[in-house]
């Protein structure tokens, strides 16, 4: 998931769970059943999260596009320094 | 950062908030409600009266009729009610007994009429209750599904017991 991917993530998420909330409360107080309202929301939750939670295509739509490497061409990795003498116990590490 | 479960963490943390929020506005729609119960409570005979170990004890046969469905709403899960007799004595200001109770599950059952004889024993604390003026009262508590709980009565007053055991 891209940066632009992750901030409409997060947008999407907020605004169908707060929209699904009020949605569930109106219709509970109007009919009068509060279980329906529990219902509604319950559903609101896992229709957001099969939406916003799995990295769907439309989330990667702005790849980031790194710069060429022309500096690190231009100051190359010195070689690596000789290891010090006397050290025994190098075999240990790893 | 911003991996599956992070978003996952997110989203049932931010749903749990709301769900916390719409309960708490559930509860607070229950002021919008005005309920205006009725109740009528009648003694239709004393069965009997006598002094057992010392105290007064009496059986009643009463009729409780009463309408609560204004009290429920929509978030209300069930109503405790209780019938208590009430008097004062020399030593209490208020002595209070439950005769009878119950459990309200739905609106459907709230409208109900029934006649009882005491479901708990109706004995003083003494001898006190020959002649003795007493009040029958109707409490109820509400249970609601979400908030607080919240309790109410209807006092009717004007019964007396008999003067001598029977």
């Amino acid at each position: 998931m891209d940066w632009q991917g992750q901030k409409l993530a997060e947008h999407l998420m907020q605004i169908l769970l707060v929209s699904f909330a009020l949605g569930a409360f109106v219709t509970g107080y109007i009919v009068g059943s509060f279980q329906l309202m529990l219902l509604i929301y319950a559903a609101g939750v896992v229709l957001t999260s099969l939406f916003t939670v799995p990295n769907w295509p439309w989330f990667n739509k702005h790849p980031l596009t790194w710069l060429e490497p022309v500096e690190a061409e231009r100051h190359p990795k010195p070689e690596k320094p000789v290891a010090p003498v006397g050290k025994k116990k190098s075999t240990k590490q790893k | 950062m911003h991996s599956f479960l992070y978003r996952l963490n997110a989203l049932l943390t931010f749903s749990l908030t709301i769900l916390a929020f719409i309960c708490g506005m559930a509860s607070f729609s229950d002021n919008f409600n005005t309920p205006s119960p009725s109740v009528d409570l009648k003694v239709l005979n004393v069965n009997w009266f006598l002094k057992q170990y010392g105290n007064d004890e009496v059986s009643l046969t009463f009729s409780v009729e009463a309408d609560l469905r204004s009290l429920f709403t929509w978030n209300t899960k069930q109503i405790f009610v209780f019938v208590a007799a009430e008097y004062e004595t020399p030593k209490n200001a208020l002595n209070q007994i439950s005769l009878w109770d119950g459990i309200i599950p739905s609106k459907d059952n709230a409208k109900f009429s029934t006649q009882i004889s005491n479901k708990y024993q109706f004995i003083d604390q003494g001898t006190n209750l020959r002649g003795k003026p007493f009040n029958l009262t109707l409490h109820w508590h509400v249970m609601p599904k979400t908030g607080k709980m919240f309790a109410d009565k209807i006092v009717m007053s004007g019964y007396r017991l008999p003067d001598e055991y029977r």
